[in-house]
């Protein structure tokens, strides 16, 4: 598929709920033992813990996902999140949409292509307050992806 | 240690945090990591996989190491007060790898009557490898 196909490919809204279990076992996995995460009838989540919204999301959610790639040989490149306030606090229910931001190549430092997919996913309330943005940078490279 | 302990006025350019060693990393990082992602890639995590990828064993997942160089940052800063964090990663980390997260502040700065700090950061492996680098920005309460 064509790179102006792609960019702006949107995915359907999701809803994701921040659950306080879930914010535990994030904390934990990343090496947190900090009071805020764990204690509370509200613990706040994890700063990158809307990296797993993918247990809320379905094909049609995700944009990228019919484009055909081969998992051995997409590295991910870069990640970035920005908060408008605090990170959501469990409890919190959000609506998130992911879209393909831009789509471009750039010839690898070996010899053969990378392609570098960014994607975007906006984190609104359910009454559409901006909570959060998350987004990914996705390199394919023609070859088994061993960084140097 | 719920509420940070950063004083605004003790605040300074260079300032840096104490470094935070992490391993020897064990496949078992990664599947927990893994579980509670939801990115279950066997890439980490079966042999037989990476080795058929190309690989010579499973290697780290690259977000759970940017989640410990976070928990740095709210660690030193607070988990209500970060408001960007970005990573790249520049190599790969595999089982028995030590990463050590180091960070400092790049600048400090007031805006609409909010004060912030940003935050230079990165993980190397024993080996003297970058493995991610990473940016942050956060909130400096009264």
């Amino acid at each position: 598929m064509d790179a102006e196909d792609l960019i702006g490919r949107t995915g359907e809204p999701f809803r994701m709920v921040i659950e306080e279990g879930k914010v535990r076992e994030f904390a934990a996995a990343t090496g947190s033992s900090h009071p805020e995460h764990l204690t509370g009838p509200t613990p706040i989540s994890p700063v990158t813990f809307l990296a797993s919204a993918r247990f809320w999301q379905d094909e049609r959610s995700l944009p990228w996902n019919d484009v055909d790639h081969d998992q051995a040989r997409v590295l991910h490149g870069g990640q970035e999140f920005v908060f408008h306030g605090p990170p959501p606090r469990a409890g919190t229910e959000l609506v998130g949409q992911m879209r393909i931001e831009d789509v471009f190549e750039k010839a690898g430092r070996r010899g053969g292509t990378m392609v570098f997919t960014k994607l975007v996913t906006e984190f609104r309330t359910t009454g559409g307050d901006l909570v959060a943005v998350m987004r990914s940078t996705a390199i394919e490279t023609s070859r088994p992806a061993v960084r140097s | 240690m719920s509420s940070p302990t950063v004083v605004w006025e003790d605040l300074e350019v260079g300032d840096t945090m104490p470094p935070r060693e992490d391993g020897p990393l064990t496949i078992t990082d990664f599947v927990r990591y893994q579980g509670a992602s939801g990115d279950m890639n066997p890439i980490h995590h079966d042999t037989a996989f990476a080795q058929a990828s190309g690989f010579d064993q499973p290697f780290a997942v690259g977000m759970r190491q940017a989640g410990v160089l976070a928990t740095c940052v709210t660690d030193w800063f607070g988990p209500a007060n970060v408001r960007r964090f970005e990573v790249r990663w520049h190599s790969q980390a595999w089982p028995g790898d030590v990463v050590t997260y180091r960070g400092r502040i790049s600048n400090v700065y007031q805006r609409d009557g909010e004060r912030f700090a940003d935050l230079e950061l990165a993980g190397q492996r024993q080996t003297g490898d970058l493995h991610i680098e990473g940016w942050a920005t956060v909130v400096v309460p009264d």
